[in-house]
């Protein structure tokens, strides 16, 4: 069976570590991004057209809102993913120690 | 309760040591760890003291052990740690002991040499097999003629026997390869070109016997004509440390010989793999008790390097020590003293007497592992004198808070906390592991305190309502934009002026604009907009100013109880007074009118409010006429007379101090008695310990001893100078101190100014994309943001604020009670030796 295992113990504590804080610090963005925070409006990609020919006026500005918190979701999602597989090294490597010893 | 505020009491004690208990009582002493042993023989040379015979013993077989390690290490073979604590051997095994480790050490010298000797030998026959096959190669093409003509033509063509096939000779041996090209250009030119060389590398690394390293080697042969040139050649080669073999001339010898050199590598192979399994199982033994080992002879060698210090009486029946010990432990000491005893099985018993002295104790803290690292804060400045107050239970609570003050972020804290809380919460875990790492082992040492400082960094940064440079709007902002546009409450905004204008200001004024205040920390609206710096660096500024009057005020409090423990009635009257009222109404007065500020002004008066500056200056200048309006009624009588008190102050502590003692000492001298009943009063160390004697039940016995000491010689101008000293150092330092405390303020705006700046760079790269192209990019830079948080902020930001909180205890705060000029307690102990830990 090829080995699974490609990075060392450090690296994958170091992955499960940004992962959990990616996981919680992206989920939080996006839940805030979806809420239409008002302090985040500094991070959302909008230009002057946006807001002067926005028939609806708030819902172009809210639909930017919205992509930038689904972005933040997909993202926590990767770091979801990360963490998964840095947790499966972690395994390894001990399982690597045991054989050794 | 008390000995948390003050060092331990201690006391001077003798020990008298039956001879043959002293080794068992001093180790027991060494267990309980709790003794602090005097030279008593200070004058004594290392080599001329009783023991020095053992401490030799120990050292040697110390020696032997670290060779035996040494061994260990070089096979690669884990040293067992099973974190047993060996009793310490009685002398009698000292000689077991020495018996062990001599048949141990002669053991792995013996296979060592035998090993060395083995692999030279198997060395000589590789390299000779070696030669054997590559130089078949050459004389093949020796044999043939054309290679041979070539050969010779730089021979003299006069030479006699041209005609005649040359008879050739040669020397092969092998060389190191980096020596090659050197060795060929010396050959050539010594030779004047009538050498043939001839060379292939070795593919193989091998092993250098002596030292073995992988060297990697060539096989060489040099061919020539006559007997001279073989001289030189050979000498070149000698020269150039080649070895050199011999080889036979003919194809079949050369071939007789390769076989023979095989069978014999393989026999030696053999050997050599047996030796070497020999070995691996001696030090494979010796591994599992090294550690043991090392711990009974170091613990052994400083039971005799203490009992070197004691003196020995007269009688050589019993050995006198002196000691220091903390008089809350003295019964364990004597239950260690009683089993030392009956372990040796001595009928007499170890006797334990309380001194009294005139000598300062050392200065022995009390710590566990929590209070450890705030203790080694203080005591990295001064250790404290004898009984003074102690500022460790107080930085506790401080130093984190300060830090937090400068490192005021949520996030940041909360990273900070989880890391420490994995350092705390796996303490046993990580301390099994030993990790050797220097910068590892400090943090895991102040795991305490960095846990206390992302605890309060947590609360700062809820109070500065930032979280990684945002803020978090829980309660609902206080501020609303609505009313500006309704022209009945007087709101003057209209959609034009939107169109037209960039930044707009909201009015507090007009009502229903702002609601009230947030319900903790700063409000989240701030966060958005632009004036945010001006209204935050107020804020913090005087934020800054009233916690270090606070702190500074908590510092001169302290000395009072210095003064009141040491009982110098003249420096709470002529020092902590004045300098408390010195600093309470110039700073504690700037602080109140802070808080006066804060309170009196509101949004339809604090147009008029006058600056705290300008007006903290006038104070100083008694201009009260072209300042504009004041801040209440009255306020340049209360002001002038403030200033006038604080003024005051300094004449009592500059002058007055000295005055009256000159005064005092007058009149002692003048009266000519040195023991003036019970009621002289001073402040010199003397009293001090005039009044712990007094305590003790064996003071009556030397009641006579304090009319021998010499009263101190008084120099008026001494003493006038140090005090004009004190007072300068103090009211300029209550000015520069109280500024000082404004880094408070520059740090937190720098660490906010940092993680704004952090956020906008990095995180907002991937955070402003339109599609859902923003989510790898928002993947790679929250991963940068991710490190650089912890790299700059966390580490980097937060060592600067460390240090400056450091700075702030240190400096500002210790130096208004805290001398620090006393010595440590240093108990014999075996903890270190246990622990594997080990310095000379």
């Amino acid at each position: 069976m090829p080995s699974l295992l490609f990075c060392g113990p450090k690296v994958a504590a170091c992955g499960i570590v940004i992962s959990v804080w990616g996981v919680i610090m992206l989920g939080m963005l996006g839940i805030f991004f979806s809420a239409k925070s008002a302090v985040l409006i500094e991070d959302v990609p909008f230009t002057e057209d946006d807001i002067r020919n926005d028939k609806n006026p708030p819902q172009t500005i809210y639909g930017l809102y919205t992509q930038v918190g689904i972005n933040c979701f997909i993202a926590a999602a990767i770091y979801v993913a990360v963490g998964a597989v840095s947790l499966c090294q972690v395994r390894l490597n001990k399982r690597q120690e045991y054989m050794v010893t | 309760m008390v000995e948390l505020f003050r060092s331990e009491e201690m006391t001077l004690a003798q020990l008298f040591l039956q001879s043959e208990a002293a080794y068992c009582c001093v180790s027991e002493l060494g267990e309980v760890g709790m003794v602090q042993f005097r030279d008593l023989n200070p004058d004594v040379n290392v080599f001329q003291r009783k023991f020095v015979n053992e401490v030799r013993r120990c050292e040697e077989m110390d020696r032997k052990l670290r060779f035996v390690e040494k061994e260990i290490k070089r096979a690669n073979i884990a040293v067992i740690d099973t974190g047993e604590n060996p009793e310490v051997p009685f002398p009698r095994d000292m000689i077991d002991l020495e018996a062990t480790f001599e048949k141990l050490e002669n053991e792995l010298k013996e296979i060592n040499t035998n090993q060395e000797a083995l692999k030279k030998n198997f060395l000589e026959l590789t390299e000779l097999k070696h030669i054997l096959r590559r130089t078949q190669q050459f004389f093949d093409e020796m044999e043939d003629p054309s290679l041979l003509e070539e050969t010779t033509l730089p021979l003299e063509p006069t030479e006699a026997n041209r005609g005649a096939p040359l008879r050739l000779g040669f020397v092969a041996g092998v060389i190191g390869r980096e020596r090659i090209p050197t060795f060929e250009r010396m050959l050539w030119r010594v030779c004047r070109g009538n050498v043939f060389l001839r060379r292939a590398d070795i593919e193989e690394p091998l092993e250098d016997p002596a030292s073995g390293d992988q060297v990697h080697k060539s096989v060489f042969i040099i061919f020539f004509q006559g007997d001279q040139l073989k001289n030189r050649v050979k000498k070149i080669c000698e020269g150039f440390r080649a070895s050199l073999y011999p080889c036979p001339e003919t194809p079949l010898e050369r071939r007789e010989m390769a076989a023979g050199v095989n069978a014999r590598i393989d026999d030696l192979q053999m050997v050599l793999n047996q030796t070497e399994d020999h070995r691996q199982r001696v030090l494979q033994a010796a591994a599992k008790t090294v550690r043991v080992w090392f711990i009974k002879v170091r613990k052994m060698k400083a039971i005799y390097h203490t009992l070197n210090l004691c003196n020995i009486d007269v009688t050589q029946k019993c050995l006198i020590a002196e000691v220091w010990c903390p008089i809350s432990d003295l019964d364990s000491i004597q239950f260690a003293l009683r089993r030392g005893t009956e372990k040796s099985g001595s009928t007499v018993p170890s006797i334990l007497n309380r001194m009294q002295s005139k000598q300062t104790p050392p200065t022995y803290n009390k710590t566990n592992k929590f209070t450890s690292g705030f203790q080694n804060i203080v005591d990295a400045y001064g250790v404290g004198n004898y009984r003074e107050m102690n500022p460790a239970p107080y930085t506790i609570i401080t130093f984190p808070f300060l830090f937090a003050v400068m490192f005021g972020d949520l996030g940041h804290g909360a990273l900070m906390t989880c890391a420490a809380l994995y350092l705390v919460l796996r303490e046993s875990r990580l301390l099994a592991q030993k990790n050797d790492n220097e910068m590892f082992s400090m943090v895991f040492a102040g795991r305490y305190i960095i846990l206390l400082m992302g605890v309060f960094s947590i609360y700062t940064g809820i109070i500065y309502n930032d979280c990684f440079s945002k803020s978090l709007n829980v309660f609902g902002s206080g501020w609303s934009v609505r009313p500006m546009f309704d022209p009945r409450v007087g709101g003057n905004w209209t959609v034009d002026l939107l169109e037209n204008t960039k930044v707009l200001q909201l009015d507090p004024a007009v009502v229903g604009v702002f609601k009230g205040p947030y319900p903790i920390g700063i409000d989240p609206i701030w966060n958005i907009a632009t004036n945010k710096l001006t209204f935050l660096n107020s804020f913090k500024m005087k934020m800054s100013i009233i916690l270090g009057v606070v702190h500074m005020l908590f510092g001169v409090s302290l000395s009072l109880f210095n003064h009141l423990y040491f009982k110098r009635p003249l420096n709470i009257y002529l020092g902590f007074i004045p300098e408390i009222v010195f600093m309470t109404s110039l700073f504690g007065y700037l602080a109140l009118l802070v808080f006066y500020k804060w309170l009196a002004y509101d949004v339809f008066t604090s147009r008029e409010a006058p600056s705290l500056l300008i007006a903290f200056i006038n104070m100083f200048l008694f201009s009260y006429s072209d300042s504009g309006p004041q801040l209440y009624a009255g306020q340049s009588v209360i002001q002038s007379l403030l200033v006038v008190i604080a003024v005051a102050c300094v004449p009592c502590m500059l002058v007055v101090k000295p005055l009256i003692l000159r005064r005092r000492y007058l009149w002692r001298k003048n009266l000519g008695t040195q023991n003036f009943g019970g009621i002289r009063v001073g402040n010199g160390p003397t009293e001090d310990e005039a009044g712990i004697i007094e305590h003790d039940q064996l003071a009556q016995h030397l009641d006579d001893e304090p009319e021998a000491c010499v009263e101190e010689e008084f120099d008026f101008g001494d003493v006038l100078v140090h005090q004009a000293i004190h007072t300068i150092e103090y009211c300029l330092g209550c000015i520069s101190n109280t500024a000082s405390y404004l880094r408070l303020w520059a740090l937190s705006l720098a660490h906010a100014q940092l993680s704004e700046v952090l956020w906008t760079m990095v995180l907002h790269i991937g955070l402003s994309f339109r599609s859902f192209g923003g989510v790898p990019v928002l993947f790679l830079t929250f991963a940068c943001f991710a490190v650089l948080t912890v790299c700059i902020l966390l580490i980097m930001e937060g060592l600067s604020a460390f240090l400056h909180a450091l700075r702030l205890h240190w400096v500002e705060f210790q130096n208004k009670f805290y001398t620090g000029q006393g010595f440590k307690f240093l108990p014999f102990t075996f903890d270190s030796i246990s622990e594997g830990k080990y310095d000379d």
